[in-house]
């Protein structure tokens, strides 16, 4: 071997070394050791990412979340949604922000690797009262038996329909509702119009791939069992709920047509699908209804909940939740922070704002769904009669489904689960496969992970 | 003198030769070693040896990506390149007005890659697209570009060309290079414009096209951003093609959705090897047909 060869292999290794110490993680959280107490005064500097909160309900909660930690405390934000690289590395790197504001369904997975702290001491310390949060928002911050994150918003389903169209059809919402599938596919069938080979009316949209997590629940099956370690995906319950939604597209000449005539409307717009009646009915989050309401409020729409095959009311909740990284520099601050941000006064605060925003434009104030159901009660109190009972009936049907919530526990391979059933729900959408063998296969898959993400866990 | 200068040229290359150091080498060297071990970004890197590379072999989707990058390389590399030359062709014989038809060509060429991917939703959209529109006005019922499998990557391909002009202005400076005193030969051996085409420019131009060849198979294997947006990004949350997964879509989701970093630089090097073996199999194969000016053989 020559010197020059020596030479370049000695330098070769140096790199590989020193890149192996520059990769040292901070894993394995433990909870902070600061001392959380509701009454101390606090100082230093509070970095929070990814919260935008332009609108009044942030800002409000956000000035009343600075003024509970006083003067002290330099409040400084990372805007936009949460990077989740940008995060990571930052908490890998020791400079994470103090505070973290990231989707719900992310909790189990920077819990799992160490990057957040259980909130235990926090919640205890400053007072907290967990007992307002709605269940199923607090059980997807819920990682291993310690809270996580705290919740706030809750984004459900609500049935939206074109009355005029259902009329037409000689149809009412209950036929659209979901509590019948036979009355659904029959509605579907009566209210899809076809020309030219071309579709021109949607009948029924059934959401996929996103909701087949409501259209499992609503033939009794989770797709995740309740400690987040078994995928439940083949589950003949999950196949059958598939077939159905699956089936809605077939009856309407394929997933095809419908997706191209979906994405070629005017979704945020005066043209919407409802307004233009070219769109039968669909389940859709509840803010789709302030969307309606601002651009098209004569909009011939009815609403009803979402049904489960017993007829009961039913929503996948859905929301985001503040968390506190691993090495943050002020635990005690983001502790109050998120606690201001969260309960029941600063949330009636916000949707007093929102209400006299509305009404100076002539809107209707729709409510507000806080993850909070004490706050919940409050706000509601604000809804007034709009004297339109169509707008109404949304603001009352949202609430009844708010109250009928579901999700799916924290785990720490969220996102590979997500991917395995997303992905084999569009197999069967694009005509790749078959739903049993779609879902057989994200089945492994997603075993697969958990499996791995839980060994994981379990060896710290 | 000589060792002065010699001081004053590593003087002037250092940004680069720094530049190089911190961003390109010294990332790859630590992909290497990444890839050797188990690291999901927060947690220290555990070694597991050849672990990943045991696992992208039993990986179904690592074989789907690749299939799926070597179908939409073997359509988009050759369609690119005849699709330039032909253009590069017609400006050539522009005269003046070449100058604007060089820009106009050009500029699709300054599209942000993502905006591309949303162009191609629009464009493409199987009811209300103008691709299906103008096929509709001559009697073709247009496929679903952008959800049926069989039509996802010609759709792509298709919209590749949208930035085909930087290739044609690379011919089109070769094309002007190539010796007129050749052609009027030709010409006087009686070469119509065909024969002088293939027996003049493109043999004079060959290391240009064999440029532009080698380039656009490397992009084409590395190609995200416009299939990434069109069918995994944040527009389309939950929508997605399998059709469309290309080799650098699934990387980036194991690298950093996943947060499977180690897996992910397995299989940055992974496409590393693919993309050396094909080029050097090119750059093999261009001895025959490559030929450059004051080349002695």
């Amino acid at each position: 071997m020559t010197l020059r060869r020596v030479s370049s292999l000695a330098a070769v290794t140096l790199s590989v070394t020193l890149a192996a110490a520059c990769a040292k993680g901070t894993g394995n959280a433990a909870e902070p050791q600061s001392s959380f107490n509701p009454s101390a005064t606090l100082s230093g500097s509070l970095q929070v990412m990814g919260f935008g909160g332009d609108d009044e309900i942030g800002q409000v909660r956000l000035a009343e979340a600075k003024k509970a930690l006083g003067s002290g405390v330099k409040v400084s934000q990372v805007k936009g949604d949460l990077d989740i690289q940008q995060f990571l590395s930052a908490v890998a790197s020791g400079q994470p922000p103090e505070i973290v504001y990231a989707n719900r369904d992310q909790i189990g997975t920077f819990a799992s690797r160490g990057a957040i702290v259980p909130l235990d001491s926090c919640i205890k310390g400053e007072g907290i009262d967990t007992s307002a949060f709605r269940n199923p928002a607090l059980d997807q911050v819920t990682f291993a038996g310690h809270v996580y994150g705290i919740p706030e918003f809750n984004v459900v389903q609500i049935t939206q329909a074109n009355k005029d169209l259902l009329s037409q059809a000689g149809l009412t919402v209950d036929d659209v509702n979901g509590s019948s599938w036979d009355k659904v596919t029959a509605a579907n069938k009566k209210l899809a119009k076809t020309s030219g080979g071309k579709l021109k009316v949607i009948g029924f949209d059934s959401k996929l791939p996103e909701f087949l997590p409501l259209w499992a629940k609503a033939n009794g099956a989770d797709l995740i069992s309740a400690d987040g370690k078994k995928a439940q995906l083949n589950d003949p319950k999950v196949v059958e709920a598939l077939q159905f939604a699956v089936g809605i597209y077939e009856d309407q000449g394929g997933f095809s047509k419908v997706k191209a005539f979906r994405d070629s409307a005017d979704f945020f717009g005066k043209g919407n699908q409802f307004a233009t009646g070219v769109l039968g009915a669909m389940p859709m989050e509840q803010w789709y209804v302030n969307v309606l309401n601002d651009v098209s409020p004569n909009a011939p729409m009815v609403f009803d909940t979402v049904r489960g095959k017993d007829g009961k009311p039913l929503a996948f909740a859905s929301g985001s939740a503040w968390a506190i990284p691993k090495g943050s520099k002020n635990a005690q601050a983001a502790c109050r922070f998120a606690k201001v941000m969260t309960q029941t006064e600063s949330w009636v605060k916000a949707a007093q704002k929102r209400v006299e925003l509305r009404q100076k434009e002539g809107k209707v104030f729709t409510g507000l769904l806080t993850g909070n159901a004490k706050a919940d009660e409050e706000v509601r109190k604000l809804v007034k009669p709009s004297g339109n009972p169509t707008w109404d009936s949304a603001v009352e049907k949202t609430y009844a489904a708010n109250d009928a919530t579901f999700s799916l526990p924290a785990n720490p391979a969220d996102a590979e689960f997500k991917t395995a059933w997303q992905d084999a729900v569009n197999r069967v959408l694009n005509g790749q496969q078959e739903p049993k063998a779609a879902l057989d296969q994200a089945q492994q898959e997603a075993q697969k992970a958990l499996d791995a993400a839980w060994a994981e866990w379990d060896k710290k | 003198m000589r060792r002065s200068e010699t001081r004053a040229a590593w003087l002037f290359i250092s940004p680069w030769v720094v530049g190089f150091l911190v961003f390109t080498a010294y990332p790859v060297l630590y992909t290497a070693y990444l890839s050797l071990t188990d690291y999901d970004v927060i947690n220290d890197p555990h070694f597991v040896g050849l672990e990943n590379f045991r696992t992208l072999m039993d990986d179904p989707k690592v074989a789907l990506a690749l299939r799926n990058t070597a179908v939409f390389v073997v359509m988009s590399v050759p369609t690119h390149l005849l699709i330039a030359l032909f253009l590069a062709l017609l400006l050539n014989r522009a005269g003046r007005a070449s100058g604007f038809f060089r820009t106009a060509f050009f500029l699709p060429k300054m599209t942000p890659p993502v905006a591309v991917g949303i162009l191609l939703l629009l464009l493409f959209n199987g009811q209300s697209g103008l691709i299906n529109r103008v096929l509709g006005s001559v009697g073709i019922d247009g496929p679903a570009w952008t959800t049926d499998p069989t039509w996802v990557k010609p759709g792509l391909v298709m919209m590749t060309l949208w930035t085909v002009g930087g290739s044609v202005v690379i011919l089109l400076a070769a094309l002007r290079s190539v010796p007129q005193e050749l052609y009027d030969a030709a010409r006087v051996d009686g070469a119509g414009w065909w024969r002088q085409t293939w027996h003049v420019t493109v043999p004079m131009i060959s290391g240009a096209l064999f440029f532009v060849f080698i380039v656009n198979t490397i992009h084409a294997f590395q190609s995200f951003t416009e299939a990434y947006t069109a069918y995994f990004g944040s527009g389309n949350t939950t929508y997605s093609n399998d059709a469309a997964l290309f080799y650098a879509i699934y990387l980036f989701q194991q690298a950093f959705q996943f947060l499977h970093m180690g897996y992910a630089s397995a299989l940055a090097w992974l496409l590393f090897v693919v993309i050396m073996l094909v080029t050097l199999v090119q750059f093999r194969v261009s001895k025959r047909f490559v030929f450059y000016e004051g080349e002695q053989r």
